[in-house]
């Protein structure tokens, strides 16, 4: 089978405007995303992390180079519907992509523009909604839904033409902390459940905590691609690119710096105590 | 120091008389000191929007006062108008409010409405742009083709513009990568110090809040929970954390610290603090 | 504020109305519109009249509700009365001064009043008791014989569909700017008609850039959710009709026929 996406020498420029420059975003990226993987791509705004994404489902097709998803090739037009039903989407703004006055409506709508069976089309916006925990909002119209649950919805929606990947374009950037774990745990949840393959564009540190595998943009090129933990141990490369590493892991290295002898890698709380008091027990001895 | 702004019992009903009848803040008791850098953390539905907004008159008390500088701000309901001026309010995503011809112009809105003269119009925008960290060259460009942070920081120059006593910041960080983050920060925190007044930065992260503000205000259900320094609630974690808010990673750690029986103080919340708290206790001998 | 203007103001519920197909309603209130206009006997308006009322009983619309309908109309109504009432020549009825009301002009303003007064509120029975969504897809089939005629049905009943959806959106953001823009100073509410018209500049011009911007993206999540215009569409909620709607049309023929007839 082939790779869930791969790339060959990607490159893209947005063509210039009345007063703007052609700006080119992507400079040459070759990367694989595996079936069923859980990938988050890092990147500061303008690192070309959104550009990226959306040449996975042919928003934008490649200036050079190539795009593959599941071996079709993006710019042929005779596969784009099956390369858009395999690779789905959720953008940043919760709003901009509901198209119905009512949840079930909306959820529906990928699934009534493929031909689906009325019954089927039932069953699955059923089954979508149960699983991001939305079922009883179904007939609620979507505009008085709190931010997180109209992510959710769009996932659902997402979900609904029974994709294999979905690419969340940093669609937590606009919602409160809340917001933000409800769409974390609803994507975990459908990655360890369904198998489906995640790619998490975002720039805030503390979503890679769960990841497989993280994958750093710099100025249109893939600069790291590695473990969380693998990334996170290079902190100054991070910082110097305008990235952050989560407290625990500056934590560690303010130990280390001190005379500890700690793994400046730990990303989570938890982690990151245990290690710490580690290193208390053993010299303890 | 005294307060410049006093909240007093403020409620706020919504939709009074029909089924969805709700206080956003419900007798509420505030008081904003002169010059300080006041941080205000909620979760949503809290009542933080709903109380800035009254801040600067956008909505009136169903119940309770605003003092500004000890006045009520609506014993003349007519010059609501010129509260607006003295506490000048930054909204979440400003950047979708811009709409001049010219970044110049944008910034201009403000003080031409307090109808102040060209020059010193000029003298305001010129200052804000740098106080925003916009440089001069962006001035006569159309603000729709500067980039969002750049939008961003137009849109906060405007409000600065007007030279207001106390500047209210909601979210001013929401959307911007780490770098952005830190670097609007770092231009708010030189602002205040230059300017000497008042600023009350509103945020969902806790981390922001602990490294900027020289006090805290806590709200939660439509009422305040706490108030104090960073350390004396953080101090207050677990409370917090039932509240549904979080605290700063760094405490969260020094929390499972001590529950794995290192003697902590809970109330640390840099990095820094707790990296000197625990080579004091290794050198001490600690164990866990 | 102005977050609580609904439109069409529809009442979500499981009345015999409630459940009749939207298209059976659409045709509903049309014979009704006929009838209404081709009535000329007492008789007929008191046929329709006894029909607007059984109906309400069966949507469980109280008559209050039927009233406040009125409210945005009585202007007209009246001002309809008092046209027909004082200007229509023929035999005087009753005479002051320079005023003068006709036999005619009586008999032409209650017929008026009764045929606005009935419309009004047979309208407002149709959209109390069809949702706005329901009304774009009853509205999309009833007319989808034309697109034999190159009519783009379909993207007139989607455009209609999103519009509606993002109306509240809309109005929401509205709030937003204006709070922004006052809190910099913006008057929306001292001067004349020309400065006020000029102040209102910093409210369109964000509200227009935003709404390309919304379209734009909206548009691109469509099409990530493989949109593709009207070819090959299913929906979710098949309108089908079922003997009550039958019925009603049977009914409804039955009336306006009556009406024409029996002038």
């Amino acid at each position: 089978m082939a790779d869930m996406i791969r790339t060959e020498d990607l490159t893209f420029t947005y063509p210039g405007g009345e007063d703007t420059e052609p700006t080119l975003a992507l400079g040459g990226v070759t990367l694989t995303i595996e079936r069923g993987s859980f990938v988050v791509v890092l990147g500061h705004n303008g690192s070309g992390k959104s550009t990226l994404a959306k040449t996975f489902n042919a928003v934008l097709l490649p200036s050079g180079g190539a795009v593959w998803v599941d071996g079709m090739d993006t710019k042929d037009e005779a596969l784009l519907l099956e390369v858009r039903r395999r690779v789905g989407m959720v953008f940043q703004n919760p709003d901009n992509q509901i198209v119905a006055n009512v949840v079930e409506e909306d959820v529906a709508f990928a699934p009534e523009n493929l031909g689906v069976a009325t019954e089927e089309i039932r069953r699955r916006v059923d089954a979508a909604l149960g699983d991001v925990g939305m079922e009883e909002f179904m007939l609620h119209a979507p505009h008085l839904l709190s931010g997180g649950q109209k992510q959710r919805v769009a996932i659902a929606g997402v979900i609904a033409m029974e994709p294999e990947c979905i690419v969340l374009d940093e669609a937590t950037a606009m919602l409160d902390p809340i917001g933000r774990r409800e769409v974390l745990e609803a994507i975990e949840r459908l990655h360890r459940e369904k198998n489906i393959t995640v790619v998490l564009i975002t720039h805030h540190m503390n979503e890679a905590e769960h990841a497989d595998r993280v994958l750093v943009m710099n100025d249109g090129k893939l600069v790291m691609d590695g473990t969380p933990r693998a990334v996170f141990a290079r902190a100054e490369e991070l910082m110097a690119i305008g990235l952050a590493v989560p407290d625990t892991v500056a934590l560690l290295r303010a130990l280390r710096a001190g005379g500890m002898d700690v793994p400046a890698d730990a990303v989570t709380v938890d982690e990151c105590a245990d290690i710490i008091c580690r290193e208390f027990a053993e010299r303890g001895r | 120091m005294e307060d410049i702004i006093r909240v007093e019992d403020l409620t706020h009903t919504y939709s009074a008389g029909t089924p969805f009848c709700r206080n956003a803040v419900e007798h509420m008791d505030l008081s904003i000191r002169r010059g300080e850098f006041l941080g205000v953390i909620g979760h949503t539905g809290s009542g933080k929007s709903t109380l800035i907004q009254h801040l600067n008159g956008l909505l009136k008390p169903t119940e309770g006062r605003i003092l500004l500088d000890g006045k009520d701000i609506w014993a003349e309901p007519k010059q609501i108008r010129s509260v607006r001026f003295r506490v000048g309010l930054v909204f979440q995503y400003p950047e979708y409010q811009l709409f001049e011809e010219t970044v110049y112009k944008d910034i201009a809105f403000g003080p031409t409405n307090m109808g102040l003269s060209r020059a010193e119009v000029d003298a305001r925008v010129r200052a804000a742009a740098r106080f925003a960290g916009l440089s001069e060259a962006l001035l006569d460009k159309s603000p729709f083709a500067l980039s969002g942070g750049q939008k961003r920081r137009v849109a906060i120059a405007g409000v600065i513009a007007m030279e207001p006593e106390v500047l209210v910041l909601d979210e001013p960080t929401a959307g911007l990568d780490p770098q952005g983050r830190e670097e609007l920060l770092a231009h708010i925190r030189a602002y205040h110090k230059e300017r000497g007044n008042t600023v009350v930065l509103v945020s969902h992260s806790m981390e922001e809040i602990a490294r900027n503000v020289d006090r805290i205000v806590v709200l939660a259900h439509a009422r305040v929970l706490m108030e104090g320094t960073p350390r004396a609630v953080f101090a207050r974690g677990a409370e917090l954390m039932q509240a549904g808010l979080d605290v700063p990673q760094v405490t969260r750690v020094a929390m499972a610290l001590r529950d794995r029986g290192l003697a902590i103080d809970p109330a640390v919340y840099t990095v820094e603090e707790l990296a000197a708290a625990l080579l004091a206790l290794r050198k001490g001998g600690a164990a866990c | 504020m102005l977050k609580d203007i609904t439109l069409g103001q529809y009442f979500p519920g499981d009345t015999p109305a409630h459940r009749l197909d939207p298209r059976t309603k659409l045709l509903l209130t049309l014979l009704y519109i006929v009838a209404l206009f081709s009535a000329k006997s007492v008789w007929a308006y008191l046929a329709l009249a006894l029909t607007l009322i059984v109906s309400a009983r069966i949507a469980r619309v109280s008559a209050k509700a039927l009233l406040r309908g009125l409210r945005p109309v009585l202007i007209i109504i009246a001002f309809t009365a008092v046209l027909n009432l004082f200007y229509t020549p023929g035999r005087t009825l009753w005479e002051f001064w320079r005023l003068r009301i006709t036999y005619e002009g009586a008999r032409t303003a209650a017929a008026m009043m009764s045929r606005i007064t009935l419309l009004i509120m047979g309208t407002f029975l149709l959209t109390y008791t069809t949702s706005p969504i329901q009304l774009t897809d009853g509205l999309e089939s009833l007319l989808s014989p034309l697109k034999k005629l190159r009519l783009p049905v379909h993207e007139l009943a989607m455009m209609m569909s999103i519009a509606l959806r993002f109306i509240p959106t809309l109005i929401e953001e509205t709030d937003k700017i204006m709070s922004a823009q006052k809190a910099r100073g913006a008057d929306f509410e001292s001067g004349g008609l020309i400065r006020r018209a000029k102040a209102l500049i910093p409210l369109l011009v964000p509200l227009f850039v935003s709404a390309f911007r919304r379209a734009d993206e909206l548009a691109t999540a469509m099409e990530c959710r493989c949109y593709h215009g009207g070819e090959g569409r299913t929906k979710l909620h098949v309108l089908r009709f079922a003997a009550r709607d039958y019925l009603a049309l049977a009914l409804f023929l039955l009336l306006t026929a009556g009406s024409i007839l029996l002038r």
